[in-house]
């Protein structure tokens, strides 16, 4: 039942081989690129704050979409090696070196490793019952950084992170912080991307869309799962490691259930299997939480929630899934 | 030694309670699971609201006509919320499951955000009835009254769903459309009403546990994704769809849950979803997923 119903999320063109990028796809994040890097120059001071903390949840959001989209298991717990990752790279800043890639390096090291011990009892599972079992495993690890005190704070989280630091300077200023989250986030989602559009990527859909086929055909999907899961859980930690760049503080709600909701709603909401939509879809709740949350009493949930009650029944496929094509049967496709 | 034996009898007895509040909560879950496919991911959610009701109800000068009023306000509200979520997920039947576990968590967020607009943040502690707020003495230990109350009514309340699941023609029917729902169409039952009843009565039972157990789980902010979690570890662990399972499951979480704290506070909850880790590697299906069911 996991793999075909997960599988109807959305189910871009079946491509074995390497995909190619299109003149226009091309231009297109060309553009994205050099806007987002000339965003400080326009923006004041705290809206390129928000757009930094927005490419740091579109990250997570699109490393979800590996496991969601790609390879068809619905993750509710992908917030755990998001927190991880924050947690070492805070830690490794204060008691190791805050030297430009440790922290990161930290981070994603943390959130791969986890990954590979939770990942090997999860994936076993499909469906909804992986959707329980990543949720309860998630608990489990902010268990762990409630009551770890020493090491992580407990409930008040490790606050006070050492600011991280390129070539002897503190990276304190918002526009060098946005350009060093952009890098990475640039980085983190080549290394998505080219997963996606390797075989790999190609034999990750394949298992989605039917598992005991590709099982005959000489496959171990056990394997494949799990790669992808540890992948996914170590783009998780890169984006935690800039989250602790950013904020200088982790706490338990970053592993938190709402946290993994949010991202699991950014992949819907932008569309599952296409790595571009969750990070529109990452913006999109973002600008909700922290920008109209406020002038709603910090009840940004509740519209999120709203929002995403609407995109179940009318985008199943997502931003992403909304066809901008000259045809028009086409412009409003519904999951077959 | 006789000190140990005493931490013994209250971690035993809290389990207990724990556990067959427990219960009551995850039988709605995995029996809407079992015959609808429908992962309800806002049936915490559902909890917490019952849980407000006794707040908004009772508060702190309790009365048993206060009491009695709370249970009928929260079970209106659970047929309320059953009927909303069954109206909800009714269009997506023919989607994913994942689609409609999606459609309740979104549920889910919006309701634990208007709990809260409504109720404000703070932790909401609610008194037990009269006479039961003191203690009772167990085997020459102090115990709370209130939780051996507890502890009955979540025995009768676990008998009766045993009864009506196991021992009547309804519960045959209910039972014969987790196994399989196709076969019971083909012969000619309209399982439909049935369906939407156990739907409404699994919400009912969730207020009413909210109810019963908001002396014990104070509503606040945050306890709709804890009481989810723990129902769904109970429900995994027993087998979706299974009613014994989740009562053997409800008791061993209850067990753990409480003796773990007992002695080890800090490894209660590795201990928790440890033997569901346990369970899933051995059995990946619950417990209890082969006496009824298997169409997994």
């Amino acid at each position: 039942m996991g793999a075909a119903g997960a599988g109807r999320l959305a189910r871009p063109p079946y491509r074995p081989g390497y995909a190619h990028v299109g003149w226009r796809a091309g231009t297109a994040t060309t553009v994205a690129v050099l806007a987002l890097a000339s965003a400080p120059f326009f923006l004041a001071p705290y809206a390129t704050t928000a757009l930094t903390r927005m490419l740091i949840f579109a990250l997570l959001a699109a490393s979800l979409d590996l496991l969601v989209g790609i390879t068809g298991l619905p993750s509710l717990g992908h917030a755990a090696y998001f927190g991880v990752g924050a947690y070492a790279a805070g830690w490794i800043a204060g008691h190791g070196t805050a030297a430009a890639p440790a922290p990161l390096l930290a981070a994603v090291a943390a959130g791969a490793l986890m990954a590979v011990a939770l990942g090997w009892v999860a994936v076993r599972s499909s469906g909804v019952f992986f959707l329980i079992i990543t949720l309860a495993l998630a608990e489990v690890v902010r268990q762990l950084a409630v009551s770890w005190e020493p090491v992580t704070g407990g409930s008040n989280g490790m606050y006070g992170i050492a600011a991280t630091r390129v070539g002897g300077t503190a990276l304190t200023n918002v526009a060098h912080l946005h350009w060093y989250v952009l890098f990475w986030f640039l980085v983190g989602l080549l290394v998505l991307w080219s997963l996606s559009a390797s075989p790999f990527g190609a034999t990750l859909r394949g298992i989605r869309d039917n598992e005991p086929r590709m099982r005959a055909v000489g496959y171990r999907p056990f394997r494949y799962k799990l790669a992808a899961f540890v992948a996914a859980g170590a783009v998780a930690g890169l984006a935690g490691g800039l989250l602790a760049a950013q904020q200088r503080l982790a706490t338990p709600e970053d592993l938190g259930f709402t946290t993994s909701a949010l991202a699991l709603l950014a992949v819907v909401i932008g569309g599952s299997g296409t790595i571009w939509g969750p990070c529109l879809g990452a913006a999109l709740v973002i600008l909700v939480r922290d920008s109209f949350g406020p002038s709603l009493d910090g009840h940004g949930p509740l519209v999120l929630g709203l929002v995403f009650i609407v995109v179940v029944y009318a985008m199943p496929r997502g931003v992403a899934g909304v066809r901008w094509s000259r045809r028009r049967p086409q412009l409003r496709t519904k999951a077959g | 030694m006789a000190n140990w034996v005493d931490i013994g009898v209250i971690a035993v007895l809290n389990g207990l309670a724990i556990g067959l509040l427990l219960f009551v909560v995850a039988v709605g879950l995995s029996l809407v699971f079992g015959m609808m496919d429908v992962l309800n991911l806002a049936h915490g959610a559902v909890f917490v609201a019952g849980a407000y009701v006794a707040w908004w109800v009772v508060g702190g000068s309790p009365t048993w006509t206060g009491w009695l009023a709370a249970l009928g306000v929260a079970l209106a509200v659970g047929a309320l919320a059953g009927g909303g979520l069954l109206l909800m997920t009714g269009p997506l039947a023919r989607r994913s499951h994942l689609e409609q576990a999606l459609l309740t968590l979104g549920v889910a967020l919006v309701v634990a955000e208007l709990l809260s607009l409504a109720f404000g943040e703070d932790v909401r502690s609610v008194s037990p009835p009269p006479g039961l707020g003191g203690t009772v003495s167990v085997l020459g230990n102090a115990y709370p009254a209130y939780r051996l109350l507890l502890i009955a009514l979540g025995a009768g309340l676990a008998v009766a769903a045993h009864v009506v699941v196991e021992r009547t023609p309804l519960g045959a029917l209910v039972r014969a459309t987790v196994a399989d729902r196709d076969m019971v169409a083909a012969v000619g039952i309209d399982a439909r009403l049935v369906r939407a009843g156990v739907f409404v009565v699994g919400s009912m039972l969730a207020t009413t546990a909210g109810v019963l157990g908001s002396p014990i789980y104070s509503p606040r902010p945050g306890l709709d994704s804890t009481i989810l979690i723990l129902a769904l570890v109970v429900v995994v662990i027993g087998g979706l769809g299974s009613v014994r399972g989740a009562l053997v499951a409800a008791l061993l979480i209850g067990q753990i849950e409480s003796t773990g704290r007992a002695l080890l506070s800090d490894l209660a909850s590795f201990l928790l979803f440890g033997s569901l880790a346990i369970v899933l590697a051995l059995r990946p299906r619950g417990l209890f997923a082969g006496a009824i069911g298997g169409q997994h």
